[in-house]
């Protein structure tokens, strides 16, 4: 398998070329005081590092060109951190270059291998063992060791279970119910229609009830985003149609690709476009995808007004939100 | 194509100016209107198959596209940018008097502006800009990129008047704030969040560009293993 | 014997006495190490490693890994009030009012993304020299393990903030648990204590990343660094080197002084970079609501190849049966990295398979020498690179004024093409370097001296190669095509035809090789 190509003598190692810190007392000299040096500064940054972390203020800033307005006090703990263990270290790699023996030394490598003799030793004294140990024989032995150990196993695995709750419908539930009011985010303020422009998008979320609390669980199936265009630009069916209100449509702010929030709305092209992996959504088509790695469109949530003239939702989500997991049908 | 905005219910100031001001201002602002604009935006700001009508656009609106040198637009490839503005602030104030003279629309937001100092929160303005603006904006106000080669600007160089004006006309692709939906108060404490922005120090050194990871990581393999790199190579070769 | 030599002297006795410390000590302190500048690249790897054991001690003094709300009340004024988690609040109280506290957490941050970029170069150094041939092959092995485990390790240390640009990294790494077949929902809730993202992710990953993964770091590292002194490590080919010797400096006081101090200038120059560069500025970024996101929010930079696969995945889903399986998130995030990293980590028996070589190698290739391995390895190159700049296509789309569009095309059509293109290029220049070498073996030098000859010809003056620059350029094994007989001298037919077919095909691919000039080439061309 290899070639029987003739080989080239081997000339063997070069002939040892001596340095300066070799032959003259002087240079060797010279390099031990660059060496001292190297490590005098050293010792300097560990004292700049002491005195920034104890007389300089922490808000103290200083300008410094292609860095910025930074602050004095980690820059110069830091520059004298830099300089206290750069400097060990430039002296350590000096010392070695210049004054330790650089001859090349030649070390035999040994055969891993085992001898033989020691491979049927270890054959031998295994076999042996273990026939003493009448693990060959005695199969109940080894069958009830087998099962032994492999309920074992089992029992990390079970007492993980409390990790987390059973999902059950949870990955398909939002607090939108019918009647839930739509309410600015930050702010929980309800909204009329009167008070979105044609061309504005608000960030929103279902009113709380009295006593209630909102958590980041909650925001992370709940957010929605509402947008008016001109009434005459959809093209939607006419279900979807009737759960739209003058102009004003909702669709969940939960990216149905990996679950970022898809916040970004185009107001001359209507399209949403989630800034994670760039799919693109079509308002006027119910967020049809029309780019990107997003496989399905937004979930719209259908809209109307109560009696006193707030935007509130018509119904839960009739799809779950976010991203596709096994057990969703759709 | 009605303008990029239409705001019924907005109430601000108007400029103070006497009657007789005005009138010059709207004349002088038509003659410039019809020198630099009307190729595109039409001889009666009607709008054309190339720009848009302006008629009702609003003052804030003019002001904002004319006083950053977005308009006039040179390069219609894909969307106006900021440059060097064309026109003198008082041009710019008398184009801005011609085209509202046409039809009401937002006003140049000019008082309360000037408060920010005092009634904006910049914590609340914080957050108020992290739900609002940042997905387009970027999360220090840098910009980013939407579709199509279209991009959200930086913040870094924009006066509280023009962050004030954009949001309430919604320029180009960015969306329309209305008050109801952003309140002044609220707008207030972006603008304060957003001059805060623009001199936050840097903190921990040179700020990379504040745009996150990719710069990051394109300094360590290239000042922070060249180094190393170049160390490595002097501590194995042989020393004279 | 002076009086700190007695004292060493009694030191030492009362440890030998009781652990027989000197025979083995011994042996070790005058073993011989090669002294390459790219057998470094390891050591940046391992001194960061130590570096970020360092800092984040440090760190875990006042990172509170909890989830609880609280309302910032410290130091840095534009979050004043304004409520997060315990861990975002404890970060900021690290950065702004802990004298060092952001000192120590930028060398944290920067040592990881030097670890990581050091093992990738490292990675390549051992690949494209074939040091993990026989007997270094479970030593790649760890090598490809610790690759993977940092890379889980960074990400979740970068999240323990609980800041928004990780708390969305977060999101998407649940949505690629939450997509696996039949079990996905309920790992994702296992993992989250519920639905997304929950109370108990923070302090479950604090625990994973400051206890479980160094551990299994410290114990994979020990066994890297043991198989490197038992084994000896590799060498480059040249005069003085055999496959049976280590040419270099003893342990004791050479390589000690050496790596020792490059140790120290490691930690120099990471503490330099994080005294003069911004790392991770979460203040910036705001606390993590699953409500808000930033423009170009990207994972750092070893996730970036993962991200840009993401992105350029065409949007596939399957619904069968009243169930989805999400082909847009597991072929990118799971099905093309497992194929990947497992190829990886298989490689040095698949190349052995391919060349039927199963002796020892303590000689390293020249990389043009082994042309279809520094092929393939620029091939694995070119495809991270691609996915990569997939990874950052908007930040790319607003500096160099493109659209995030065409640069996503461009990606999805790149990575399938460009790839093979290296392939087929990096071959050819491997094997016209061997030529050259072939060349420069048989004719010498160019000096670009020229001589005017009596009948008139010009030519250049070639200086023929040293006998130590010649037997360098010639010492190189080259391999020959398996000869697998389809029948053996008992008339058996060998098992296993299709694999063999294959095998033999790759293996004449493999062995594309310019034969290395033999002592007689070199005498022939001497006559003329």
């Amino acid at each position: 398998m290899s070639d029987q190509i003739e080989r080239l003598q081997d000339p063997g190692l070069p002939e040892h070329v001596h340095r300066k810190a070799d032959t003259d007392p002087a240079a060797a000299d010279k390099a031990e005081r660059q060496i001292a040096i190297l490590f005098g500064l050293s010792a300097l940054g560990t004292i700049l590092f002491i005195y920034a972390y104890i007389k300089v203020p922490g808000d103290a800033f200083v300008f410094i060109p292609a860095l910025g307005t930074t602050n004095t006090q980690q820059l110069l703990l830091g520059i004298g951190l830099t300089v206290s263990t750069l400097f060990i270290g430039l002296g350590a790699v000096h010392w070695a270059k210049t004054l330790m023996p650089d001859n090349e030394v030649i070390q035999d490598r040994h055969e891993f291998r085992s001898e033989d003799a020691d491979r049927a030793d270890f054959v031998k004294t295994v076999k042996e063992q273990a026939a003493a140990a009448n693990l060959g024989r005695r199969s109940m032995i080894k069958r009830s060791l087998g099962l032994s150990l492999g309920l074992l196993g089992l029992v990390p695995l079970v007492a993980l279970r409390d990790l987390g709750p059973l999902p059950k419908k949870s990955l398909e539930e939002t607090s939108w119910m019918k009647g839930t009011r739509l309410v600015t985010d930050p702010g929980d303020r309800p909204i009329r229609p009167s008070d979105l422009e044609v061309g504005a998008v608000a960030q929103v979320l279902p009113a709380l009830l009295p006593g209630e609390e909102r958590t980041l669980s909650n925001i992370a199936k709940d957010a929605v985003l509402l947008i008016r265009v001109r009434p005459e630009e959809f093209q939607l069916s006419p279900e979807r149609l009737s759960w739209t209100y003058q102009g004003i449509i909702a669709f969940s702010k939960i990216c149905t690709h990996m679950g970022c929030a898809v916040a970004l709305y185009e107001q001359q092209t209507k399209h949403l476009l989630c800034p994670c992996h760039q799919s693109t959504f079509d308002v006027p088509r119910a967020a049809k995808v029309i780019f990107g790695p997003a496989a399905r469109p937004l979930p719209q949530l259908a809209i109307t007004v109560d009696a006193e003239g707030y935007l509130v939702a018509q119904k839960p989500f009739t799809e779950a939100v976010g991203p596709s997991f096994w057990e969703r049908s759709s | 194509m009605i303008g990029t905005t239409f705001s019924v219910a907005h109430a601000s100031t108007q400029r103070a100016t006497n009657s007789l001001d005005r009138t010059t201002a709207i004349d002088e602002g038509r003659q410039l209107f019809l020198r630099g604009c009307s190729s595109c935006h039409g001889l009666n700001a009607e709008g054309t198959s190339v720009a848009t009508s302006l008629i009702g656009v609003g003052a804030a609106s003019m002001d904002f596209q004319v006083a950053t040198g977005r308009m006039p637009m040179a390069d219609m490839s894909t969307q106006a940018t900021r440059k060097k503005p064309a026109y003198t602030p008082e041009e710019v104030a008398a184009l801005v008097a011609y085209v509202s003279s046409l039809s009401p629309g937002p006003a140049i937001p000019d008082q309360q502006v000037m408060f920010y100092e005092r009634d904006g929160n910049t914590a609340q303005g914080g957050e108020l800009f992290r739900n609002n603006c940042a997905m387009c904006h970027n999360f220090a106000g840098q910009g980013g990129a939407l579709t199509q080669g279209k991009f959200a600007p930086t913040l870094m160089a924009s006066t509280p008047v023009e962050i004030y004006e954009a949001m309430i006309t919604g320029p180009q692709s960015m969306p329309v704030f209305g008050d109801k939906i952003v309140t002044p108060e609220e707008k207030l404490s972006i603008i304060k969040w957003i001059k805060a922005a623009q001199n936050e120090p840097s903190l921990g050194g040179a700020s990379l560009g504040r745009v996150g990871p990719v710069t990051e990581g394109l300094l360590i393999w290239t000042l922070g293993l060249g180094l190393l790199i170049g160390l490595a190579v002097w501590l194995a070769t042989k020393a004279r | 014997m002076n009086s700190a030599e007695k004292k060493l002297g009694s030191v030492a006795n009362y440890v030998d006495e009781r652990t027989g410390a000197a025979k083995w000590l011994k042996k070790n302190l005058t073993k011989v190490f090669p002294d390459h500048w790219s057998f470094m690249l390891g050591e940046i790897a391992l001194y960061s490693f130590i570096i970020l054991l360092l800092t984040g001690v440090f760190l875990t003094f006042w990172f509170d890994p909890s989830q609880r709300e609280v309302f910032y009340h410290g130091n840095y004024a534009p979050l004043s009030e304004i409520k997060m988690s315990a861990a975002y609040a404890s970060t900021l109280n690290i950065s702004f009012d802990i004298r060092g506290g952001l000192l120590m957490r930028q060398i944290h941050h920067w040592a990881a993304l030097l670890f990581m970029a050091a093992i990738v170069v490292h990675l390549m150094r051992v690949f494209f020299t074939g040091a993990f041939r026989k007997p270094r092959e479970f030593n790649w092995i760890i090598g490809v393990g610790l690759l993977t485990l940092g890379i889980v390790e960074g990400f979740l240390g970068y999240s323990l903030p609980d800041d928004l640009l990780s708390g969305t990294g977060i999101r998407i790494a649940e949505a690629i648990i939450q997509a696996m077949p039949i079990v996905g929902s309920y790992l994702a809730f296992f993992a989250f204590g519920g639905p997304f993202p929950g109370e108990v992710f923070i302090p479950r990953i604090f625990t994973v990343h400051v206890l479980l993964l160094p551990g299994i770091f410290l114990a994979l590292i020990t066994a890297h660094l043991m198989l490197v002194w038992y084994q000896k490590h590799t060498q480059y080919p040249g005069p003085g080197r055999t496959e049976k010797n280590v040419v270099g400096y003893p342990f004791m006081p050479v390589y000690m002084a050496k790596a020792g101090g490059f140790f120290f200038i490691v930690f120099g120059i990471t503490a330099f970079i994080s005294a003069v560069a911004s790392i991770n500025p979460i203040w910036l970024y705001g606390p993590y609501t699953p409500g808000q996101i930033s423009a170009g929010s990207q994972p750092d930079w070893y996730m970036g190849w993962l991200d840009g696969l993401v992105r350029m995945s065409p949007n596939w889903e399957s619904h069968l049966f009243g169930h989805t399986i999400s082909w847009n998130i597991l072929i990118p995030g799971l099905i093309i990295p497992g194929i990947l990293f497992t190829s990886m980590a298989l490689y040095p028996f698949i190349e052995s398979w391919v060349t039927g070589d199963k002796r020892e190698h303590h000689l390293l290739d020249r990389p043009r020498n082994a042309p279809n391995r520094t092929a393939l390895g620029v091939t694995a190159l070119t495809f991270t690179i691609v996915t990569l700049l997939n990874g950052g296509n908007d930040l790319i789309a607003t500096h160099f004024s493109l659209s995030i569009n065409q640069i996503t095309w461009m990606t999805r059509i790149g990575v399938l093409v460009l790839p093979p293109l290296a392939f087929i290029i990096t071959k050819r220049l491997c094997l016209s370097l061997q030529r050259a070498d072939r060349e420069l073996v048989l004719h010498g030098k160019e000096t670009g001296r020229l001589l005017l000859l009596p009948h008139g010809e010009f030519v250049e003056v070639h200086q023929p190669l040293t006998d130590a620059e010649a037997f360098a350029l010639t010492q190189h094994e080259q391999l020959q095509p398996l000869e697998l007989e389809k029948v053996d001298s008992h008339g058996v037919r060998r098992p296993g035809g299709i694999a063999n077919k294959l095998r033999a095909r790759i293996s004449r691919a493999t062995t594309e090789q310019i034969t290395r000039p033999s002592p007689e080439d070199i005498k022939e061309i001497e006559h003329h």
